[in-house]
């Protein structure tokens, strides 16, 4: 009797949780999934009556549209050009700094760690203003050069975190080691650190991809030509100016996630573990 | 931190090389700093400078304003009407991405659910944090047009009689733009949650299990006084990074319609690149600074208390 309760308990509770799930998914998925299925019919389908999800115009026209649009072609490489070399330079800057917190003892380390810790509570709208006039005056406006500083710079603190967080908890008998032989602090870093840290480096690496390759605001505010947006704001181009072609502005919408998604699929773990530590323990 | 401490012995050891060891640290380090004193703290100290003097960047020659920037934006009834608005917008979001963090936390963390199952829910509900804002903003466009598939979907289980535009409508705007916030943002309380859930003791539960509280008594005893810290600092967080959210209104609803769905953020572009007022914008930006950094002070002091 009291078994077949608790058995009967426990159909009830995992029925509930079903349920949530598939609701939770709904909710999640669907619009993904949606962007998806669009991305795959012809524009008058977009809205036919009722929703179709998969329609007799099933096709690859929007994805071939894109592909040969050069306009469209150039907000991809310059979203690759931008976060690819603001992924680089983050790296190798964030590396030496991270050595430095780590490993070194000098002046100006307490208030510089506390600078980097308080420039992420700056708003971005902050800074917007200045910016344009800076990078006016460095003549960097519109430019790939302007874009990657003013990511690597939003992108330092944090990636100096975690990559100091990271050499902490690697073992100083492994850098004293090499010093004794006659090493110095530079090939201590490249030769004996870096080679181990490849996690910490991956982390760092994709957190700092997906923010410089979703960036919005200030690729808006300071690129002025069409041949320098990247894909966040090409997406909106397309919006005003081709009145409304939804399936390619889904197509486009696919292929602008891909490089995140891949990332996330590939780095599952130091994805979730690198974002989340930093900003739950720091 | 043990290890901190043993360093101080070998460096002295080794006087020959103590100039260039001592030099070291900020070859290391003068990257960073070069990089965040021309990028981080002159730009700053120029916004501050900025919304001191009147006609800033659209002319030459600026004069000495004193606060008349700050007193023109906080007369300014669209600014008002900004900060309500973000703080309708704010505290609905923080509060639905927590409640939806942790319930579907708690539904992946469930003992009843296989290992491949818990995978392919967790993928799922990570989704929405994978996409960017500006693609947010584009679908949500099109699932919430008129004509889009959620009308659709309202209109024949009778919610409503005709297909709304969700962004378009004043009544409406404000709630479908907060929705579509709420989406783009649970997955990342839901992760730290889940972490957070993972972290918690076995053995709590086998004590109330033994005292015989149920699962209710449990949540509330055992699971939410342990999630607290995790909690208090994704709010925290999520209150900062919300009330800065631009993207998303921009793309949609670009503050309209008329001014209902206008944000702090809305605001201060449209006074600097649109009207061009830089000063009154810096102003603006400034009060921001302001607030995020009161905000982020209690982060750090809440932290602090924590360890």
């Amino acid at each position: 009797m009291t078994m077949s309760l608790r058995a009967r308990r426990r159909i009830i509770t995992k029925t509930g949780l079903l349920v949530g799930l598939l609701i939770g998914a709904v909710f999640a998925g669907f619009p993904v999934f949606w962007m998806l299925v669009s991305s795959f019919k012809t524009n008058t389908e977009i809205f036919a009556f009722p929703p179709q999800l998969i329609t007799k115009g099933f096709s690859f026209d929007a994805y071939i549209a894109v592909f040969n649009d050069p306009e469209e072609i150039r907000f991809f490489i310059n979203s690759y050009v931008v976060a690819i070399s603001v992924t680089i330079v983050t790296v190798l800057v964030s590396l030496m700094a991270a050595y430095a917190f780590s490993r070194h003892e000098f002046r100006f380390k307490k208030p510089l760690n506390m600078v980097i810790l308080g420039v992420q509570a700056v708003p971005p709208i902050t800074l917007l203003i200045p910016f344009f006039g800076l990078m006016v005056t460095l003549q960097l406006y519109n430019t790939y050069g302007g874009l990657i500083l003013t990511y690597v710079v939003f992108t330092l603190p944090y990636a100096i975190i975690m990559m100091t967080g990271y050499f902490n908890t690697l073992p100083r008998e492994l850098d004293e080691a090499v010093k004794i032989d006659g090493g110095g602090s530079w090939t201590t870093l490249w030769r004996i650190l870096v080679p181990i840290s490849v996690p910490g480096i991956v982390s760092v690496g994709v957190y700092t991809f997906m923010i410089a390759w979703n960036e919005y605001l200030f690729a808006l505010t300071l690129t002025r030509t069409t041949d320098m947006r990247t894909v966040p704001v090409g997406i909106q181009l397309l919006l005003g100016q081709n009145s409304y072609h939804w399936n390619q502005m889904m197509a486009i919408s696919v292929l602008g996630s891909i490089p995140v998604l891949i990332l996330f699929l590939v780095f599952q773990r130091y994805f979730i573990g690198g974002l989340t530590s930093g900003s739950v323990k720091s | 931190m043990t290890s901190l401490r043993v360093r101080g012995g070998t460096a002295r050891r080794f006087p020959s090389s103590n100039l260039v060891r001592a030099l070291a640290p900020y070859g290391f380090i003068s990257p960073t700093g070069i990089l965040i004193i021309v990028l981080m703290i002159v730009p700053i100290v120029m916004v501050i400078g900025y919304s001191l003097l009147d006609n800033v960047i659209t002319t030459p020659e600026s004069k000495f304003a004193g606060l008349a920037n700050y007193i023109a934006v906080f007369t300014d009834p669209n600014f008002l009407n900004a900060v309500k608005n973000t703080l309708i917008f704010t505290v609905c979001s923080v509060v639905a991405h927590l409640v939806l963090g942790l319930g579907f936390a708690l539904m992946l963390n469930s003992p009843l659910l296989g290992r491949l199952s818990r995978a392919v829910f967790r993928v799922i509900f990570i989704l929405p944090w994978l996409f960017t804002a500006a693609i947010i903003a584009i679908l949500w466009r099109l699932i919430l047009d008129p004509n889009g598939v959620i009308n659709y979907v309202l209109v024949q289980t009778g919610l409503i009689h005709t297909g709304v535009a969700w962004f378009a409508t004043p009544a409406t705007a404000l709630l479908a733009v907060t929705v579509m916030n709420i989406w783009a943002g649970y997955p990342f309380f839901m992760i730290s949650l889940l972490a957070g859930l993972q972290g918690i003791p076995r053995d709590l539960y086998e004590a109330a299990t033994v005292d015989g509280a149920g699962w209710f008594v449990q949540f509330r005893n055992v699971t939410l006084p342990q999630l607290r810290p995790i909690i208090v600092s994704m709010a925290t967080l999520d209150l900062l990074w919300t009330t800065q959210q631009f993207a998303l209104i921009w793309l949609t609803t670009g503050g309209g319609p008329i001014n209902f769905t206008e944000m702090l953020s809305t605001f201060t572009y449209k006074l600097a690149f649109s009207n061009f007022e830089f000063s009154e914008a810096s102003a603006s930006a400034v009060i921001i600074l302001l607030g995020s950094l009161i905000v982020a002070f209690f982060y750090v002091r809440q932290q602090r208390a924590q360890d």
